[in-house]
């Protein structure tokens, strides 16, 4: 930030006070403007954003105790260091519990003056760096990840809007490489709990054991090999989002635990005696049928009543073959920047065969699928032959299903038998295997029945 | 031709003024005259205060009738103010005429130091050649050797060197070029 960015107005009932500081802030390179009373001050506020004003407490007509109320109404985040002629505490006091950023004593050494507008000049830097940081949160607050124009996908976005601004706990529920990360980060970015964290815990990943120690931390000594204390990501999460990734998988004990947690926002630290209050909301995923495993007695009918607030069911891939051009452009556009390749795009038959492909791994298999053509491709576009590793026959046979070796032997037995007209003898002959053979194959593809039905 | 006026008040100028001259033609490319004035200090005298209003002077030094001018450098050995500070070392107009420049605290007298000749000399030089930085349109720098420093002591004053940083020169050729254009 250079100091031309920042404006400073001098409100001062004496012209000689007014010039002097007008003119030194003007030599730091500061833009500076003044007034003489509140009034005109007040005026000057109104024509554009100020950064810091100095200002006399005594002055006629509203004196500078009132200005600053005044200027703190019509922003609060501006900047107000008073003047006084005497060194008068009680005033001091007052200003500053009222907001002002500190206060200056007639007359000021000119390193303590400089120092004072140093900090103040600091203070709004972070002010602004906040601001923009805050506005960056925002703009990213739909992850660019989740992308899409389908039906479906828009279904999920809305939805995600809908229960954003609620505290309430969500369920995602979709297959494996769906997004559902995605979709619960896009949630705590639209919510008011957005500057604060969102800790995400794979439960599937854990041991019961483990994970009881990954949610709740653990007290110094609370079992072998707990050496220190260990916050636990509940307290991480304390006023922000807890993801509870794969929440299926977990065992009755922590379905019994966290269920208390989720009821009283309370909870014991492993080995701790004392009760530790959280703030934080729920988001969950799963891949299962959570309802089933109720029914079969596998999961808590109380905590997925708990839990089963609002549920977000993420379309696969295969059900929304409409957004695989953009999600493929996107992930090539991601890995382009980060692996420095001058790759623009995909040809329009290589398209054709990602949308026909059934993807059972979803956005995930696509997004690795993408990668790897992203490493070995040449060009500027991404071709068929790029993607050969994943569809050998990619060109002859764009869109069919790789065929078994088996297929293959049987496809050509049954050709040859017609080429000899169904004479076992001659096929055994053209085929260089023995008689036997020939009638092995043919019972096991059932080639003699199928041929005698021809 | 214009030339940088030089107008010691009330101090002999005999031992720094070579020396100012010559660092003022090799940082702006002018020759300088020096010209005793009619400036008087009584009048920038305050009384309460027990010192010299700085901004006082500066009135009566741009009020100087000098055609040939291109600035006009004032300098004092008496204790300088604004209203708000407590002292200055001195006063400059921004992108403006005149400045004025104070000996009285660069003197180790001040500070109860025996006077170095020498280094007050070289912190004069410092001072008059930021305030003239001043009124061709330099602001402060934030590089700690550039002579367009801030300083609020006179320690930092010597810590700054004689010369503008790589980024005021160009800034202050700049500014010349375009005012040469005028």
């Amino acid at each position: 930030m250079k100091p031309s960015d920042i404006s400073i107005l001098i409100v001062d009932d004496e012209a000689s006070i007014r010039d002097a500081l007008t003119k030194w802030f003007e030599l730091d390179g500061y833009r500076v403007s003044s007034a003489e009373d509140a009034n005109s001050a007040l005026l000057k506020l109104q024509e554009g954003p100020w950064d810091i004003v100095m200002l006399d407490i005594k002055m006629p007509g509203i004196d500078g105790l009132e200005l600053q109320r005044r200027i703190k109404k019509i922003d609060p985040t501006i900047i107000t260091i008073m003047i006084t002629a005497f060194a008068s505490v009680d005033t001091s006091i007052l200003a500053l519990k009222e907001g002002a950023f500190d206060y200056i004593v007639k007359p000021v050494d000119p390193d303590e003056m400089t120092h004072l507008v140093r900090n103040a000049v600091e203070q709004r830097r972070l002010h602004y760096e906040n601001l923009q940081l805050r506005q960056h949160i925002e703009g990213i607050s739909f992850s660019d990840e989740i992308i899409g124009e389908s039906p479906a996908i828009k279904r999920v976005m809305e939805k995600v809007i809908e229960v954003a601004q609620t505290d309430s706990t969500v369920i995602i529920k979709g297959e494996s490489g769906t997004g559902k990360e995605l979709v619960a980060r896009a949630i705590h970015s639209n919510s008011n709990r957005r500057y604060f964290p969102i800790i995400t815990i794979n439960c599937g990943a854990y041991s019961d054991g483990l994970l009881e120690s990954e949610l709740f931390g653990h007290e110094k000594g609370a079992f072998p090999g707990a050496l220190y204390r260990r916050q636990g990501r509940l307290e991480m999460a304390d006023k922000g989002t807890l993801f509870l990734d794969e929440i299926g998988n977990i065992s009755e004990k922590m379905q019994a635990d966290i269920l208390r947690v989720i009821e009283t926002r309370q909870f014991n630290r492993l080995g701790g005696d004392r009760e530790i209050d959280v703030d934080f909301r729920i988001i969950c995923s799963t891949t299962q049928d959570l309802e089933r495993a109720v029914q079969e007695g596998t999961f808590r009918e109380d905590l997925y009543y708990r839990l089963n607030v609002v549920t977000i069911t993420i379309p696969p891939l295969r059900e929304r073959k409409l957004d695989i051009p953009s999600i493929a452009r996107f992930f090539i556009k991601t890995y382009a920047q980060s692996m420095n390749k001058n790759v623009i795009d995909i040809t329009n038959d290589t398209l054709d065969m990602l949308v026909e492909y059934s993807w059972p791994g979803n956005v995930r298999e696509l997004r690795n699928v993408i990668e790897r053509a992203m490493v070995v491709t040449k060009g500027n576009l991404i071709e068929l032959n790029d993607l050969s590793f994943f569809f050998p026959s990619a060109e002859s046979d764009p869109g069919e299903n790789i065929p078994s070796l088996e297929d293959v032997e049987k496809e050509h037995i049954q050709k040859v038998l017609e080429l000899t007209n169904g004479n076992i003898a001659q096929a055994s002959l053209i085929l260089k295997v023995s008689r036997l053979t020939m009638y092995n194959k043919i019972e096991k593809y059932q080639l003699k029945k199928s041929k005698n039905n021809n | 031709m214009a030339y940088i006026y030089i107008l010691p008040v009330e101090t002999d100028p005999e031992p720094w003024i070579a020396e100012l001259e010559k660092s003022i033609r090799k940082t702006f490319g002018y020759s300088s005259k020096m010209l005793k004035p009619g400036i008087s200090l009584e009048k920038a005298f305050d009384l309460k205060r027990s010192q010299y209003n700085s901004s006082q002077i500066l009135l009566q030094v741009i009020s100087q009738s000098l055609p040939d001018a291109a600035k006009i450098l004032c300098i004092v050995d008496v204790d300088l103010f604004i209203p708000i500070l407590t002292f200055v070392f001195g006063e400059a107009q921004l992108r403006g005429i005149g400045s004025v420049v104070s000996l009285h605290r660069l003197n180790g007298k001040f500070y109860g130091l025996p006077c170095n000749g020498e280094l007050l000399t070289r912190r004069l030089i410092k001072e008059a050649i930021h305030e003239l930085g001043h009124n061709f349109g330099l602001v402060h720098c934030s590089n700690p050797v550039c002579v367009m420093r801030s300083s609020t002591y006179v320690e930092d004053i010597d810590q700054k060197s004689e010369e503008m940083c790589s980024r005021c020169a160009e800034e202050l050729r700049s500014i010349q070029v375009s005012l040469m254009r005028i």
